[in-house]
């Protein structure tokens, strides 16, 4: 997920509720291994909460303009769950968790090698504009979003269907390995078993559109969407305020519940919190600022309406291991142990739990027995001498410019420089930061606070491919430590194999060592993993897991409710 | 005139074609790219060049600058990069925020400026034109952004008299309008006292004094009228100060105009907007400037228009 | 504010105020100019002493500077001032980006005089199609709008305490620049410089001898108002994130930092944001007072 923060606050939540759970487990436990097409999915049952209620509109603030709604080109946080409720995909998520459920299609079939899917699809869908979904638009949808001339940011994920290479460079006009069997059977052929492919069927970018709406509009689509979504769009004004209205032909019973939400854009955090409590505002959608933290959850009314759920989300300092002298192992090693990870998080009011490794708690993969390395200054001290810098030496620290990132790099500077690191804080604009991290020897220490890395769906891979891994070690890519390790590289192409679903344990555990792998080479500090705190007035009605929707940010509009309409 | 107006219209197309020059040619130079931004996280590196191809920012320079001068020609003035609506559409969009906001500000200069800068001139050398004096070096001297939080905190926050921010209503406008409006009043009551001296001393008032009219209607009906001209075609010259001053008040107040769209396009490196904005801007200073010296001789005769 | 008017310019006689009787003399009989000075005094005072004056380092992040909450310090006690979100002593940070404000604003001021005075002389002395396009090109800066071009320039060039400084001066050098050319070819067309030539004085001789001993009133007041101008400048730059990076401080980025704490710590703006007030006011009064000692014919006219 594109994370283009600006406050610790205002972050993504992905998930909390099924942690330890692998993802593709849930769902085909009816598959039989060695059938090419036994109908392999079960709908996880999912109960709609008996106090629902029909009816009523609710108001969420933001500061941002919403940049655009369509979903082969939105990927900040705001539009992110608005296009959700908006657009369907193939799959889909079951509310409040990260398990895996059918969506536009209501079964899928997967051959025994794993490198194709077959989906069928739900009959008697519609779009916003009255017509029936069909499989062409679902072949359309995934045309348009792997053409360059769509300039989809998310075009990539769909590197492992069959023909993308041809798209991607142009050659081709259509997804070779996607077909149409019939009107609605659509045939998906991928050119290697890739187990991440079910979680990128319910990615943003995967959404079904109508080809004549698209054309229609053309470039504008982005702000008149048109899709399969419970809710649609009724009204756009530019820098102030978005309407949606219930889709009363949803092809889901019973939602969404509410009929309206309107969307107040330019809202400053701290004046969301001020209208919501003087009850103007259902959720402030940036959060709550830092400034009212503790004021907030020191009250207790106010606090019993403050959820907290995590995030698939680590904060890290990155160390470039091309640089001298962070290409030495030990230097890097003392680094993780020099920071002082507690005071980091007090700092940030308790908003994140201290972080050991890359991956978060709640993804799959993600290792409770590993210890990491200690905050230990001396042992530091000491590991900095046997790499003979006894001495210490100069360094760079890049940040971006927005709070609280600037304060905790000043921390970290401080804790460096109790083991004889004299770092230059380099606060700049965060797309500043990304081109000097894009670069082989531009910056030598980057925080990713604001940048941070947020998973894009709850699968481990996620967090290793542009961010850990030899792809992303080019000019213009992410792995800012620039560390490349053809040997993991292989062990996270094998795992991303495992298509198995019986065998979602063996990949994580893959995956956990690959992981453990990487903090004992350490081109990075894992530092913290982000909470996620939403807010939310008296009247919003539903499970707690509903504001701290792992995949609807900031809340799952489709399932909340208000308690006072009847 | 004729001849004028159309030798400044040269003039100021050829000065708007410079700042578009230069204006490009900045942010041609920026390190940051604006493809990465466009493409995200999780492009591959043949993603980032297909659309790097598709916006035409592999061509050099001149071809782009070329092409941006084509569109400005048919009235285009581009596509935003992240939000891929026209920019056109979004600073007319947010246009008529920010001229409200002017037109508050420009009620507030007047309003103050001209208020203090007469009763400083009919109580000139007295402590209350020393004080009133005063002010208005506070008023120029005044960084913004600190007035508008300043008067956010205690107009808003604490008192509780007008809203925190945002727009929509009167009262949404008062504070940010004082706020842009407060560095003009200043140079507004410094320029009314002076020019307020400068009457008070001519003949004709002197004259009017001696045929027994009372004060208040020498005051008002002939000495007001005349100083005030001076400091009216001024106004054209504000709006380069206020240009530059919506970027911050807009911040500060939420206020949806092309401010604070400017602001966000360059946090994002969003060029096409950051362009957009630059010309409309230098557009209105240019106007305001052109108004401002084609109304000054009719006020003052001893100068010319050159 | 712009001179774009062109009003009488200054008689080739008329330097009243550069006599020996001493600017300083004069100033100090105006009440506001000893204000003016003295703040600008003591805030030079308070830079220079500053390690002396306060018992921390303005990047200390003490352990005693938050509550236990993490939040800062309120005035009073161990912090006069208060303390900032990292723990640091406001007052110390305000002492010591004094330094930053000074520094700035004078070396860019210094820069913007040079660079203006530089255009507007040789366009005003030369005229002809040296003139026209150095003064149209002057025109052209003038249509930008300042702090975005600022902005702009700032993006372009990586953030250090002299980048600062020159995108400022690259902005400001147009009002000095259009003041001394008016005053330059009014000059040039003396009656005296014709004189000179014709008795073969060099260029420079007379640009040197008889052009800028007049323009010094101008440079002089133009050179203090304009301080003022850069220091609200590099604030207003520093209160962006565009300006002077933390953690050294400025008065403009120590609002920028905390601004998000602004309803908690409402000290942490007005304590800044007073000194920037305080030392812009200060300019302005000494400028003001020097133009009506210097420049008579210009007083209280256009500002």
């Amino acid at each position: 997920m594109k994370a283009w923060l600006t406050s610790t606050v205002a972050a993504s939540a992905l998930g909390l509720a099924l942690a330890t759970i692998p993802a593709a487990a849930q769902d085909s436990s009816a598959k039989a291994p060695d059938a090419t097409s036994a109908a392999a999915v079960t709908e996880v049952a999912y109960t709609p909460d008996p106090g629902a209620k029909q009816g009523g509109a609710i108001v969420i603030t933001y500061k941002d303009d919403v940049a655009t709604l369509d979903p082969a080109i939105g990927y900040d946080w705001q539009n992110w769950s608005m296009i959700k409720s908006l657009f369907g995909a193939l799959m889909d998520y079951v509310p409040g968790t990260t398990t895996l459920r059918p969506g536009l299609a209501e079964s899928y079939d997967i051959s025994e090698d794993g490198t194709v899917f077959t989906f069928h699809l739900r009959k008697g869908v519609k779009f916003h504009n009255g017509r029936e979904m069909t499989a062409d638009d679902v072949k359309y949808s995934l045309d348009r979003v792997t053409t360059p001339k769509t300039q989809s940011p998310g075009a990539g994920f769909f590197g492992s269907i069959k023909g993308y290479d041809q798209m991607a460079d142009g050659s081709a006009e259509s997804l070779e390995g996607v077909t149409t069997v019939d009107p609605l059977t659509v045939k998906i052929e991928l050119s290697r078993p890739d187990a991440t492919f079910l979680h990128v069927m319910a990615l943003n970018f995967s959404s079904i559109v109508p080809k004549e709406a698209v054309e229609e509009f053309g470039a504008d689509f982005g702000k008149h969407p048109v899709g399969t979504g419970a809710f649609k769009l009724a009204e756009w004004t530019l820098g102030q305020r978005l309407v949606f209205q219930k889709n009363p032909d949803y092809w889901r019973d019973g939602v969404p519940y509410l009929d309206q939400i309107t969307f107040e854009i330019g809202q400053e955090p701290i004046v969301a919190l001020l209208r919501l409590q003087s009850g103007e505002v259902d959720i402030p959608g940036d959060g709550i600022p830092p400034a009212k933290f503790q004021e907030v959850m020191n009250d207790p009314e106010q606090k019993a309406r403050v959820v907290e759920g995590g995030q698939l989300q680590t904060g890290y300092i990155t160390m470039n291991t091309q640089i001298e002298p962070f290409d030495k192992k030990e230097v890097r090693e003392a680094v993780n142990m020099a920071i002082n990870k507690d005071r980091i998080v007090q700092m940030i009011n308790n908003r994140a739990l201290p972080a050991n490794q890359p991956l978060p708690p709640s993804m799959p993969g993600y290792d409770k027995s590993f210890e990491g390395y200690p905050y230990d200054p001396a042992k530091a001290k000491e590991m900095l001498a046997e790499a003979g810098l006894a001495d210490g030496f100069q360094t760079e620290l890049f940040v971006m410019n927005t709070d609280p990132n600037p304060r905790i790099a000043q921390a970290i500077q401080q804790d460096l420089s109790q083991i004889g690191i004299k770092a230059d804080i380099q606060a700049l604009a965060q797309a500043n930061v990304i081109a000097a991290g894009g670069e082989k020897d531009g910056a030598p220490m980057i925080w990713s606070g604001g940048m941070a890395w947020i998973a894009d769906f709850p699968d481990p891979s996620n967090f290793y491919g542009p961010i850990l891994g030899c792809d992303g070690a080019v000019p213009g890519g992410w792995n800012w430590s620039w560390y490349c390790n053809e040997e993991l590289d292989k062990k996270a192409a094998e795992a991303d194999a495992i298509v198995d679903p019986a065998k979602a344990e063996e990949r994580a555990k893959m995956w956990s060592e690959i992981y453990g792998a990487i903090m004992a080479d350490a081109p990075w500090v894992p530092v913290f993993n982000e909470q996620r705190f939403t807010m939310k007035s008296k009247r919003m009605g539903g499970a707690d897991n509903l504001y701290v929707d792992p995949v609807h940010i900031p809340i799952n509009y489709d399932y909340v409710f208000v308690t006072d309409v009847q | 005139m004729i001849a004028y107006l159309a030798r400044r219209f040269f003039q100021s197309v050829l000065i708007l074609l410079g700042v578009s020059l230069i204006t490009f040619a900045l942010l041609y130079l920026l390190p940051a790219d604006p493809v990465r931004q466009i493409a995200g996280r999780s492009a591959t590196p043949q993603t980032v060049e297909n659309i790097r191809r598709e916006l035409g920012l592999d061509q050099p320079f001149l071809v782009q600058y070329g092409r941006y001068l084509l569109g400005l020609v048919q009235g285009d003035l581009g596509r935003s990069y992240l939000q891929r609506s026209e920019v056109t559409t979004l600073v007319m969009a947010r246009l008529p925020a920010t001229l409200l906001l002017m037109a508050g500000a420009i009620a507030c200069e007047l309003a103050l400026g001209l208020t203090m800068g007469l009763i400083a001139a009919v109580k000139r050398g007295t402590a209350t034109d020393q004080a009133l004096m005063v002010g208005s070096f506070i008023g120029v001297s005044a960084p913004q952004f600190v007035v508008g939080l300043l008067l956010l905190y205690v107009f808003a926050v604490r008192l509780g008299w007008f809203p925190i921010g945002g727009y929509g209503t009167f009262s949404h406008l008062v504070l940010p309008s004082v706020t842009l409006g407060i560095l003009g009043a200043g140079w507004y009551s410094r320029m009314m006292r002076s020019s307020m001296i400068d009457v008070l001393r001519q003949d004709y008032i002197r004259t009017a004094r001696a045929k027994g009219l009372a004060r208040s209607t020498v005051l008002f009906r002939h000495a007001l009228p005349n100083a005030i001209l001076p400091v009216i075609a001024m106004i054209g010259i504000d709006i380069g100060l206020f240009m530059s001053g919506i970027v911050v008040v807009e911040g500060v107040f939420g206020w949806p105009g092309i401010g604070q769209l400017a602001w966000q396009a360059i946090q994002r490196v969003d060029i096409p907007i950051i362009m957009g904005v630059t010309l409309v801007s230098a557009c209105a200073i240019v106007l305001g400037n052109l108004l401002a010296d084609i109304v000054t001789p009719f006020i003052d005769p001893r100068i010319k228009l050159r | 504010m712009s001179d774009q008017l062109v009003s009488e310019p200054l008689r080739s006689d008329a330097v009243p105020g550069l006599r020996r009787k001493g600017i300083l003399a004069q100033l100090l009989a105006r009440p506001l100019a000893v204000v003016g000075l003295a703040i600008i005094v003591l805030t030079v005072a308070g830079a220079l002493l500053a390690p002396w004056l306060t018992p921390y380092d303005p990047n200390d992040q003490l352990f005693d500077g938050l509550t236990l909450e993490g939040a800062p310090m309120a005035p009073g006690g161990a912090f006069a001032l208060g303390s900032d979100l990292l723990g640091r002593d406001l007052l110390t940070r305000i002492l010591y980006g004094a330094r930053t404000s000074l520094i700035i604003g004078i070396a860019a001021n210094g820069v913007a005089l040079l660079i203006g005075t530089l255009v507007g002389v040789t366009a005003g002395f030369f005229r002809g199609w040296t003139g026209t396009i150095l003064m149209r090109f002057t025109d052209l800066m003038m249509a930008f709008p300042a702090l975005l071009l600022a902005i702009c320039l700032a993006a372009v060039l990586s953030p250090s305490l002299w980048i600062v400084a020159l995108v400022i001066a690259l902005v400001n050098w147009v009002q000095t620049a259009r003041v001394v050319y008016t005053e330059t070819s009014s000059l040039a067309q003396r009656e005296f410089i014709e004189a000179e030539r014709s008795i073969g004085a060099g260029t420079l001789r007379i640009l040197f001898r008889h052009i800028l001993p007049h323009l010094l009133p101008t440079i002089i007041v133009w050179g203090t108002l304009g301080i003022s101008t850069t220091v609200l400048l590099e604030a207003t730059l520093s209160y962006l994130g565009v300006g002077v990076q933390p953690p050294a401080p400025s008065w403009g980025n120590i609002i920028f930092e905390n601004q998000t704490y602004f309803q908690a710590a409402p000290w942490l703006v007005f304590f800044p944001g007073a000194a920037i007030l305080t030392l812009a006011l200060a300019f302005n009064l000494v400028g003001d007072a020097m133009r009506d000692i210097l420049d008579p014919t210009q007083r209280g006219r256009l500002s």
